[in-house]
């Protein structure tokens, strides 16, 4: 790594049934994306905690990323409706609290889409550099 | 003392169910030391190259090294090999390991792999956790060797933090109802039927058209053998009608789905036929009645519709049959067109066999597994409008040339073209109908069999018209089968033209409505212009328009294209990610006749086997009640999309119950708790707190 250049840190939650199975079919396609992502898998979006993503920023998360299965396809009926309708609100209270809500992802990437889930690794990535470094992480220090 | 250690080592079905019942019980509450005193084993997998190429296996070993709780860590070639898996085995016993994690491809590949390997060494299979390097690790980052190295460490780090708190599970054993559903009767439903049945399963048959038989009974001669399509369908036909172990339920839909595999609880819409079977009239105290198929309604009918079957270019009446083969031969009525005259009912006469007043009955059945054989439907090719198909009478497509030239067919076999009943001469074919079209107005896949049925269509005109001359505008003939390009050759051979391009436009000559073809001789380098008496647009197939309904209903994911997504493409091509319920023919991708009824076997093995088993496991992510911290709130049991949570009273206060049978472990209720009451078995939240910290905190520790 060059003298200070900053790397992002970018948590991922995904749901095993369509983000992770679509992850890991950009990779068997060898399609190539940014590596500054950190994948924690669940079985569904739906067990997406509010307290993760909280816990992640306070613990010095530049960015968090949950992705699932698009509206309809949830391989648990709704878990993905619902982990919308958390992701929506929380976004509201990051910009309540003066973090940019842009730092929130959620996205909705199938099994059978590995190149979109490189171009929202890539975009997420993107977008995290541009705000630069989480500015909690110099207040919880 | 080596018989004393294998007995150890392979307890008996009895024990494995006491220490079962026991460590259920003893999952059900976190345990107060859970993570204290954690012993992890890491394993660094190469994969040849795979990951070793980009990741710097070395250096990401002397890291695990260094990380909490790890005691041992090894790297090697391939960790899912025989040797791979006994280091795991060994070490757990060498190292008294209380946890495993394996750094090499996705769980979504080898997690069962290794959950087995670490039951072989003695420890609770549930104790296992996977790093993913490869699928997203190195193989995503392959020329960045630092970013793939850096990121396996933290994938490593995040996974033995989640490793050290992981409990003991036991996986619950449901039992497998004996009895399977197969939905859609085309070929590929028949041929599961027929599998399932004869392998002593009864079988419920579903299909939404009023006959069995599906698309392969539209077709006038199979390639390349020409052996007539419904010759060979037929008797497969009559065999699904007649087998006691299928009960065939035609002109029905799904409309509810409900349970998991090995029980399936599935809601059934009979539509109101407005005849009665044999059956049924005897259910209603008539006797000896019912329909036989004799056709007295159908003379009498006075309402002439378009019938779909000849793809519209045939009449059938309002009260009707598609073919005289149909499986069962019942009638039916179409009530969107009857007009409730009555005089049906009156030539019927004593069968008493219409009731105009039929309404949709709902049928409620159980099944262990399921068979998606939804079929396919053909692209609407007036869609590319350069072609003029429903601007020109005389184009048309490939299945509505397979009626004109069938003998059963609606000019008897005599191919004529549609304007003004002429023999035609010159026949054009426009192969990739749609198909491998990136425009965005076509599908970009390849649909198969067009090439074939196409060669096909072309010795038949040579065959049946003295004289007639086929042209095959082509961008690639694939002729992939056994005996395909061989047939392929004789089909050059008896005189077929080959033109390599794709037709850029038809018009029509307003006089003679002969049609001219403007396209590009690919291999002469050259425009062309050509007239001919009728063209032929071999269709691309998609998925039938009830295919993303009734995979909905059911849970699978699809692709891009709308085609049913397989578990794994080369591995379980036959499976979806929803356990029990398989694929069978097109409604996976185009296939052939072949393939399609080669994949329905395959579909119809795979779906046998739980049902012989008589049992089946299902992964212990179940929510569980903390009950000590359970406000009795309730949210959950809203929330949940399989009511499979309740409020119970207990010692004077409300708390959460989970019916495990029904829980199938998404967490959504764990993801809301405001209390942290939900223990999410292998995804609780302290398991993934330690993770977000592992990944965010433990890099700076």
């Amino acid at each position: 790594m060059a003298e200070g250049e900053w790397k992002p840190k970018i948590l991922g939650i995904i749901c095993n049934w369509c983000s992770y199975a679509g992850a890991d079919l950009a990779g068997s396609a060898r399609t190539q994306y940014p590596p500054d992502i950190r994948i924690i898998r669940v079985m569904c979006t739906g067990r997406v905690d509010p307290l993760f993503i909280l816990k992640a920023f306070v613990d010095g998360a530049d960015g968090v990323l949950v992705s699932g299965c698009h509206f309809g396809d949830c391989h648990y009926l709704e878990g993905n409706y619902k982990a919308a309708k958390r992701m929506f609100l929380l976004k509201s209270l990051l910009r309540n609290i003066g973090l940019e809500d842009k730092r929130l992802r959620m996205t909705f990437v199938s099994a059978s889409e590995g190149a979109k889930w490189a171009v929202v690794v890539k975009d997420v990535v993107d977008t995290i550099k541009s705000l630069g470094p989480s500015p909690l992480k110099e207040i919880t220090r | 003392m080596a018989e004393k250690k294998t007995k150890k080592e392979h307890p008996t079905k009895k024990d494995t169910k006491t220490a079962a019942a026991k460590a259920a019980h003893a999952a059900k509450t976190p345990d107060k030391d859970l993570g204290k005193n954690a012993r992890i084993g890491v394993y660094i997998c190469h994969c040849g190259t795979n990951i070793a190429g980009s990741v710097d296996i070395l250096a990401v070993q002397e890291y695990a090294k260094t990380l909490p709780n790890v005691v041992h860590v090894d790297n090697y070639q391939y960790m899912c090999s025989t040797p791979g898996q006994k280091k795991i085995e060994n070490d757990i016993k060498e190292h008294n390991l209380t946890g495993v994690v394996v750094a090499a491809c996705s769980p979504r590949l080898h997690e069962p792999t290794f959950r087995t390997a670490t039951k072989q060494g003695g420890l609770n299979p549930f104790r296992f956790e996977m790093a993913n390097i490869r699928e997203q690790g190195s193989w995503v980052h392959m020329h960045d060797r630092e970013g793939a190295t850096e990121k396996a460490k933290d994938a490593i780090r995040i996974a033995v933090a989640k490793a050290a708190l992981l409990q003991d599970l036991v996986p619950k054993s449901v039992p497998v109802t004996k009895a399977a559903l197969v939905v859609g009767a085309g070929v590929a439903g028949m041929q599961a039927a027929l599998d399932l049945a004869n392998a002593g399963i009864k079988t419920y048959l579903v299909e939404k058209s009023p006959t069995i038989g599906g698309r392969m009974s539209q077709l006038d001669k199979t390639f390349p053998t020409l052996d007539c399509s419904q010759c060979i369908l037929t008797p497969k036909m009559v065999d699904v009608g007649r087998n006691p172990n299928i009960q065939l339920m035609t002109y029905s839909e799904i409309e509810e789905v409900e349970g998991y595999i090995g029980n399936f609880d599935v809601t059934i819409r009979k539509k109101a036929r407005g005849v009665l079977t044999p059956a049924e009239a005897e259910a209603r105290g008539i006797v000896g009645g019912g329909c036989n198929g004799c056709g007295d309604c159908d003379t009498v009918c006075p309402v002439i519709k378009p019938n779909p079957f000849e793809m519209g270019m045939k009449p059938r009446k309002a009260i009707y049959i598609y073919h005289p083969q149909v499986v069962p031969l019942i009638y039916t009525i179409d009530f969107d067109s009857c007009v409730k005259c009555g005089l049906c009912v009156e030539a019927c006469g004593e069968k008493k066999a219409i009731d105009l007043e039929m309404k949709d009955e709902l049928v409620k059945i159980k099944v262990g597994t399921v068979i998606l054989a939804l079929g396919y439907d053909i692209f609407p090719v007036e869609k590319k409008e350069e072609w003029g198909y429903k601007k020109y009478e005389n184009v048309v497509t490939s299945l509505e040339f397979e009626r004109l030239i069938c003998a059963s067919g609606p000019t008897g076999g005599h191919l004529v073209r549609p304007s003004d009943g002429k023999t035609p001469k010159k026949v054009a074919f426009v192969l990739c109908a749609g198909s491998r079209d990136n425009t965005g107005i076509g599908k970009p896949y390849c649909s198969r069999f067009c090439c074939m049925y196409s060669l096909k269509h072309a010795h038949q005109i040579i065959e049946k018209i003295p004289g007639a001359q086929p042209y095959i505008f082509y961008m690639d003939i694939r002729s992939f089968g056994k005996m395909y390009e061989e047939f392929y050759y004789r089909i050059q051979d008896e005189g077929a033209k080959f033109i390599r391009g794709r037709v850029a436009n038809i018009l029509e000559d307003p006089v003679t409505k002969n049609l001219i073809i403007n396209a590009e001789d690919t291999l002469l380098d050259r425009p062309m212009q050509l007239e001919v008496d009728m063209v032929v647009l071999a269709a691309a197939v998609q998925p039938s328009a009830d295919t993303d309904r009734t995979r909905k209903l059911f849970g699978v994911s699809c692709s891009l294209d709308g085609w049913l997504l397989e578990a794994h493409p080369k591995l379980n091509p036959c499976g979806t990610t929803t356990a029990g319920v398989f694929l069978a023919g097109v409604c996976q991708g185009p296939k052939d006749i072949p393939d399609t009824v080669a994949s329905a076997e395959g579909a119809a093995s795979a779906a046998s086997i739980p049902i012989h088993m008589g049992e089946v496991e299902l992964e212990p992510y179940f929510a569980q009640c903390i009950e000590e911290k359970c406000a009795g709130c309730g949210m959950c049991v809203n929330l949940c999309p399989y009511q499979a949570l309740s409020l119970v009273e207990k010692e004077g206060r409300k708390v959460m119950q989970v019916t495990e049978a029904k829980c199938k472990g998404c967490g959504t209720c764990g993801g809301f708790c405001p209390g942290g009451a939900i223990w999410m078995q292998h995804f609780a939240t302290p398991q993934i707190i330690a993770q977000i910290d592992a990944f965010l905190l433990g890099g700076e520790q």
